[in-house]
């Protein structure tokens, strides 16, 4: 066994940083324009574009190749070894170049739809055959990671998985049963329109879809980072992991509740029954608790840290903390962030509140502190820890490594809030320009975006520190001794038996019947109407 | 499964407040009968603009001094521009899109809703406060989206 190699690891994570590096070149460009700063490129073809390679290239490429080799690092540190090596070389290799065709054909301006690409906007038949091909990818990846996890317990009988890789598991299965609805919608609906073989598409079908993929996709982002939070972060810190039983039990929950909750994103839609949108919204609710769990065990987590390090007091505590590593302060930072996100995604999914954010800046601002700092952050603090460890190399510029998170943080608190505020103001998300002809009430956002631009240029200097630390440390770092990847101990020990929360088999087949319930009527009843599809429109 | 006294406090008080934000929607939902718009019917949209109800985009008063706005939300503009409807009472709003998906929101109230080409969005609602409002176009729909708009004004005194 080469204990030593982790090029698997590693172009999977340089793949997930090169479409960071570039979805931050198109996002600076993007907050100037919200600010109508007169950039010399500046034309409606090329923001719209940006935004679409934007959304793209960070929700879905930087996300995805960053969640495989975690998963893949995760799995040779956590069980020793990675089943089916050359399965997730393929699953690389067909992701990527999926990737690269999407890529290309956001590029060349004939896929200009946005990274939701409602229908009947149609983007150029590569955009969504590249798309697919990234998915089945990850599907390959999904299958490694199950197999790996099986061969796992095979070899060791009655024991229970490392909670990393239950974690991961659990964030495997949730992106299973999304990835169903994506693939009804694009192999099913988008493909062959885009394609001609069939002349006209229902969008209000092709969205409900969408949302049944788009919801869980947010777990997908975040579980990997609970998995981090609770395996990763005590350790770092210096502690120990509070609970093991009640931590598998959230990612049970995430897999039970992820994905039967989409019509909440549907709230202002025609042709879907208020009652089944009540119903998703009871749903959303739910999945607000497995978080709020989660933000008791990795606290108290850290307070005992704080302990072992010597506080004694009520909050003495958390000045003891080590707030100089870059991945402490960065997951600390995402942790801080989360909780105002997440009130705010509470408000979204409010049943009768959503009207007044509902496709305002408010939408933008909540997934720039939820995705783009609780997952994006934690993702770019871990980079730090798990860089050295796979490349042998020792970090370079670890001050600027440590101020990165911190300039991360203020510039999306004034980002974030900021999109927060003009939100509920009335600004829609979305706009090359927010200035209406000089409407009265338009005018009151500017010098708000003026602000969020400002807090855009703070994130991407964030960006450059990130993407040159990790160039640097790759190609000038100075060999070291590879520290191995260790997981934190729980308070109590590690389990040794399993219990009702280890049987994620199980757990799926209930997953799968509560999306049968939450999903069989409404699109039922969709199929029963008599429709009318919609011809496509090119308007980019 | 072992749970730590302070955790079975804080797992208690997630739940309840759950249950609060739930009972609150609750509540409105059925007692109040607040609901997202939610109209189900369909329409053909290669023929919006030949249809007999959609031809001829209009603000109509009714015998009862109720609302009607019958309007083509299109690329890239909404039809009729100008909205004029008296305040404190209540708006019905039919509305569908020849082409691709558009927003309506007017800007300062409560209405936001998706406008899909095959789909009538249909719901009513009061504007209590007189003024002029903007109409935006909330959803992406093409190069030219954010020029979308239009004025909503509504007259008379205010309402409660």
């Amino acid at each position: 066994m080469n204990g030593k190699d982790f090029r698997l690891e590693l172009a999977n994570f340089w793949v997930a940083v090169g479409a960071f590096a570039l979805g931050a070149l198109m996002a600076v460009m993007q907050a100037l324009s919200r600010a109508d700063v007169p950039l010399a490129f500046r034309s409606e073809k090329i923001y719209y574009l940006s935004v679409t390679a934007h959304g793209v290239l960070m929700a879905l490429v930087f996300t995805t190749f960053f969640i495989m080799a975690l998963g893949l690092g995760f799995t040779r540190a956590a069980l020793g070894r990675i089943w089916c090596e050359g399965w997730a070389w393929a699953s690389f290799w067909v992701a990527l170049f999926g990737t690269l065709m999407t890529t290309v054909a956001i590029l060349s301006g004939t896929s200009t739809v946005l990274y939701t690409f409602y229908p009947p906007l149609q983007a150029h038949p590569a955009f969504y055959i590249g798309a697919t091909l990234l998915v089945v990818g990850s599907w390959i990846w999904c299958g490694v990671m199950i197999t790996s996890a099986m061969g796992w317990r095979k070899e060791h009988p009655g024991k229970p998985l490392p909670l990393a890789i239950h974690g991961l598991l659990a964030t495997v299965i949730v992106w299973i049963l999304a990835t169903i609805g994506l693939a009804v919608e694009v192999l099913g609906m988008l493909i062959p329109w885009s394609l001609g073989w069939v002349e006209t598409i229902d969008p209000i079908l092709a969205r409900t879809f969408f949302w049944w993929f788009g919801h869980p996709l947010t777990y997908f982002w975040l579980l990997p980072a609970y998995v981090i939070w609770y395996t990763v972060l005590p350790r770092v810190a210096g502690g120990r992991l509070f609970s093991d039983p009640l931590a598998r039990m959230v990612f049970v929950l995430f897999v039970l509740f992820s994905t039967p909750v989409g019509l909440h994103h549907q709230f202002s839609d025609p042709g879907i029954d208020s009652s089944w949108k009540l119903a998703h919204t009871f749903t959303t609710y739910v999945i607000l608790f497995p978080s709020l769990v989660t933000a008791f065990t990795v606290i108290a987590s850290l307070e005992v840290a704080g302990r072992i390090r010597g506080a004694r007091g009520l909050f003495d505590w958390i000045p003891k903390l080590p707030w100089r590593d870059p991945l402490f302060a960065s997951i600390a930072l995402s942790m801080l962030t989360f909780a105002f996100g997440g009130f705010g995604g509470a408000i979204n999914a409010a049943y009768a509140m959503n009207t007044m954010v509902h496709n305002t800046a408010w939408i933008m601002g909540h997934f720039h502190l939820t995705v783009g700092t609780a997952v994006a952050l934690t993702f770019m603090g871990v980079s730090y820890w798990l860089l050295p460890r796979w490349t042998g190399r020792e970090l370079v510029g670890r001050p600027f490594a440590t101020f990165q998170p911190y300039l991360w943080f203020v510039g999306m608190a004034i980002f974030g809030g900021i999109n927060h505020l003009t939100g509920i103001l009335g600004m829609p998300r979305r706009v090359y320009s927010a200035t209406y002809l000089g409407s009265e009430v338009a005018a009151r956002w500017e010098v708000w975006t003026d602000l969020s631009a400002f807090g855009g240029i703070l994130l991407f200097l964030s960006s450059l520190l990130y993407l040159g630390v990790l160039v640097a440390t790759m190609f000038f770092g100075k060999p070291i001794e590879q520290a191995p990847i260790r997981f934190a101990v729980p308070l109590e020990g590690p389990p040794t038996t399993t219990g009702i929360w280890d049987r994620l088999g199980r757990w799926s087949v209930v997953a799968v019947v509560l999306i049968a319930v939450a999903y069989w009527q409404p699109i039922a009843h969709l199929l029963s109407l008599e429709r009318f599809g919609s011809l496509p429109f090119r308007p980019f | 499964m072992k749970v730590d006294l302070y955790e079975k406090i804080w797992i208690a008080a997630a739940a309840v407040m759950i249950a609060g934000f739930l009972s609150a929607m609750a509540y409105g939902a059925g007692k109040h009968a607040v609901h997202p718009p939610s109209h189900i019917e369909t329409i053909d949209p290669v023929t919006v603009r030949t249809s007999s109800e959609f031809a001829r985009p209009r603000v109509e008063t009714a015998a009862d001094g109720s609302v009607l706005v019958v309007s083509v939300v299109e690329m890239f503009r909404f039809v009729p521009e100008v909205i004029r409807v008296p305040a404190g009472v209540p708006v019905r709003f039919r509305m569908t899109s020849p082409d691709v998906i558009h927003g309506f929101q007017v800007v300062g109230t409560n209405a936001n809703v998706m406008v899909v080409p095959g789909y009538v969005s249909d719901f009513t609602i009061t504007f209590p406060r007189p003024g002029e409002y903007l109409i935006v176009c909330n959803e992406y729909c093409g190069l030219s989206h954010h020029f979308m708009q239009g004025r909503l004004v509504v007259e008379g005194a205010a309402a409660e």
